[in-house]
């Protein structure tokens, strides 16, 4: 007995050292064996190789004017110039939003924010952006302040900003698109990131209801809404998409009577909706699957009708459990867009194909690439984090 | 045999919808619902054809602006520029059309078309004309129906090899190395020519002009094809372009031009029409500089040119000046090659073939009478 409280008591005295400085943390992961010394004298060598290459392209060789000069372009493709406050009213109303949110919910949407923030200042810190665009980022950025102070003092913030998010829906696509109110913009114009966000968003919450109707119908038990359910869910996700948005560009044009035509645009926001929807079903599915039986049990007994039972005691557990897969599911279909620019839409990769052939430009596609990428990594990255913010303040995956 | 089945499936929801909706409109009369149903809908499709076959003029007239299927990435010929604005040599002679029916060149929506897309688009009535590097082939012209307009552009298949290497000709490029675009018709055109010869090569496949030429300029690949105004542009931009060079032969026939549908001859000859104006204006030598000092000539050719004499538009359905109105707004043949892919472009192109007759070229347009 004396014994073991002494061994506890010298492990008390005497915790292991944790904190290390940065040679001795090397000494004991990188150098503790003849092996392990030279593997990591290989990799450095590698490695540094690779960011000298990387970097010394990125600030010496490479001539990034062909990004500046077409920077309109590959955020808003041809929108024309004198409407360009349409799109800047659409962007403060996500601003707005957005200030909102991280004002009241703080946490994930305040982090948001911040990456918002950021994204503003830099380009109002480019040098390369205009006068007014400079006036409408600064607008921005105290839109974004304004936000999160209303939602920061105003208490009753939480409804409205929920209600808000409900109207700039179509309050955004009223600024863009007009509907006969303001000056119609023929979609063959919308273009660059724009486009990219909007088939994106549009396929993404589309899909969410159409999603959560099929799973719904797959778990059924009438057999006509199951069996449909099932083959649509088991056809859509059996093709690849690029042969989605080829049926939508090439194929359903030629089977519509003559003369009446969809909008390319639309029919693929359509194209990829049917396609999200099928993979979103299979989410939900997975979350219906999570439920114990015993919540059944339990809603019944209390009287509650099957109606009642999906939509207050299931379907809100359900969901809680799969936000993680959804957003991986919107990051996906974030960059499966890119596909359109082979069917000829002009999205964010479109236009970077249109801009690399600008005889100005020719033989900078290394450039308009990389940056192309990088717009891509900065939106998918702030998905996944949110993600991840998500499901830790939820305690998903820790219970 | 899917195509086939979406297509049942097509109409028959239509004829439901349809069913539905004429039970749900007509009061009176419900046991005959079906059959006028029927043929109100065949009226329809037919009233619908004949919008998209039969009268594009009057349609692109109601609308107030052409609808132009064309390529956004080929330097010179199709691209964004800076401002936004579509530019290039394939745009400019759908500018052309613009300025011969409204007076205004602007007066155009480009449709970025994939290659794949865009003969269904032209089919489908979703543009009125086709103006996207288009090579006419037999095969194109009947199966797809689609009519040819002349040709505004002569292109051939060429292939670009290092200055150094000593090769002067095909036969010399036994076992070489050579890139190529997946998906377009210079791949076979490379395997017809090489098997001619006899010639053994290794093929090596891109699926992208900038990869080929990438793999070319490190030294991956031998040589690498493409069409000559390909080569031209591409050597250009190369780090050292008096290390290429072009050889002379053309491995195939490229004639490139203005495309529209089957069964609209009215249309046809309208786009067939302009695009000639241009090619005249050009032997006429009126340019967009100087097209007021012919607008009182005594010549009768000119004066029939320029409409001043004769009927010439109004046979087209067009107003009679509306060579005039190309000119003003667009320029001659000579203006749009040289502002696209002339001596002041980075391109440099030779005229070639794309000369008028009279220089040694093809260009030739048959008299405006």
């Amino acid at each position: 007995m004396s014994v073991d409280l002494k061994i506890i008591e010298a492990k008390q005295i005497a915790p292991p050292k944790t904190s290390t400085n940065a040679w001795e943390w090397a000494k004991k992961n990188l150098f503790n064996s003849w092996l392990n010394t030279i593997l990591t004298f290989i990799a450095s060598a590698v490695l540094f190789q690779i960011i000298y290459a990387v970097f010394g392209w990125v600030l010496t060789e490479a001539q990034w004017d062909v990004i500046t000069e077409n920077y309109k372009l590959f955020m808003v493709g041809q929108y024309p110039v004198a409407q360009l406050w349409r799109m800047w009213a659409a962007l403060t109303t996500l601003t707005l939003m957005f200030g909102l949110s991280a004002g009241r919910f703080k946490g994930t949407m305040l982090r948001l924010s911040g990456i918002l923030l950021i994204v503003y200042l830099i380009h109002l810190g480019a040098p390369f952006t205009s006068g007014s665009t400079k006036i409408w980022l600064a607008t921005q950025i105290s839109i974004l302040a304004l936000g999160y102070l209303i939602g920061h003092y105003f208490v009753r913030a939480k409804r409205f900003t929920l209600i808000g998010w409900a109207l700039s829906i179509p309050l955004i696509l009223f600024f863009i698109q007009g509907f006969g109110i303001l000056p119609a913009i023929r979609t063959n114009v919308w273009n660059g990131l724009m486009l990219t966000l909007l088939i994106a968003v549009f396929a993404i919450l589309v899909s969410f209801p159409i999603g959560i109707l099929l799973a719904l119908g797959r778990t059924s038990h009438l057999p006509v809404i199951k069996y449909f359910c099932i083959a649509y869910i088991e056809l859509i996700r059996g093709i690849p998409l690029i042969t989605i948005f080829f049926m939508a560009q090439v194929l359903l044009p030629l089977f519509l009577p003559t003369g009446l035509t969809i909008d390319n645009v639309i029919r693929v926001m359509l194209g990829a909706t049917l396609f999200t929807s099928a993979y979103m079903a299979e989410n939900v599915r997975g979350g219906l699957q999570s439920i114990p039986n015993g919540q059944y049990e339990a809603a019944k007994a209390i009287g509650l009708n099957p109606v009642q039972t999906t939509f207050f005691i299931i379907l809100p557990q359900a969901l809680r459990a799969i936000i993680p897969t959804i957003v991986g599911q919107s990051i996906a279909m974030f960059k499966d867009t890119s596909l359109v620019a082979i069917v000829g839409l002009v999205d964010l990769l479109g236009i970077a194909q249109s801009v690399k052939s600008n005889p100005e430009f020719l033989g900078r596609h290394m450039e308009v690439y990389v940056f192309v990428a990088f717009v891509y990594w900065v939106i998918a990255y702030s998905m996944s984090y949110s993600s991840r913010r998500i499901e830790k303040s939820l305690g998903i995956g820790e219970r | 045999m899917k195509g086939k089945m979406k297509l049942i499936t097509f109409l028959l929801s239509i004829t439901l919808i349809g069913a539905v909706l004429l039970v749900g409109c007509s009061a009176e009369g419900d046991e005959t619902a079906a059959e006028p149903n029927d043929t109100d809908q065949a009226d329809t499709t037919d009233d619908k054809n004949q919008d998209v076959d039969g009268n594009t003029l009057a349609t692109v007239l109601d609308r107030g602006y052409v609808i132009v299927g064309g390529n956004n990435q080929l330097p010179g010929f199709g691209y964004l520029n800076s401002d936004g604005e579509y530019e290039g040599f394939d745009i400019d002679f759908a500018k052309t059309i613009a300025a011969a029916l409204f007076d205004d060149p602007e007066a155009i929506e480009i449709r970025p078309l994939s290659a794949q897309e865009r003969f269904t688009a032209l089919q489908t009535g979703e543009i009125d004309l086709l103006i996207r590097n288009t090579t006419w082939t037999l095969d194109r012209d009947v199966a797809l129906g689609t009519n040819f307009t002349p040709t505004t552009f002569y292109d051939g298949q060429g292939i670009m090899v290092r200055a150094d290497s000593g090769i002067t000709s095909i036969e010399e490029l036994e076992g070489a190395r050579i890139g190529v675009e997946t998906g377009t018709t210079t791949e076979s055109n490379l395997a017809d020519e090489f098997r001619k010869y006899g010639i053994t090569y290794e093929q090596v496949l891109f699926d992208d002009s900038d990869a080929v030429v990438e793999a070319y300029e490190s030294g991956n690949i031998d040589a690498w094809t493409t069409d000559k105004s390909g080569l031209v542009s591409r050597q250009a931009t190369m780090q050292e372009p008096s290390a290429h060079v072009i050889l002379s032969e053309s491995l195939s026939k490229e004639p490139l031009g203005p495309t529209v549908r089957h069964g609209d001859d009215q249309w046809f000859d309208i786009v067939k029409w302009v695009t000639l104006a241009t090619i005249e204006a050009e032997e006429l030598g009126i340019t967009s500089a100087n097209y007021e000092d012919f607008l009182d000539s005594e010549d009768p050719v000119i004066r029939r040119f320029m409409g001043d004499e004769g009927e010439l538009g109004q046979m087209l359905g067009i107003e009679d000046d509306f060579a005039v109105r190309v000119i003003k707004h667009v320029g001659n043949y000579q203006e749009i090659y040289d502002r696209n892919l002339g001596p002041d472009t980075i391109f440099n192109l030779e005229r070639g073939l794309n000369d008028l007759y009279t220089n040694g070229g093809i260009l030739y347009s048959p008299p405006f009478r």
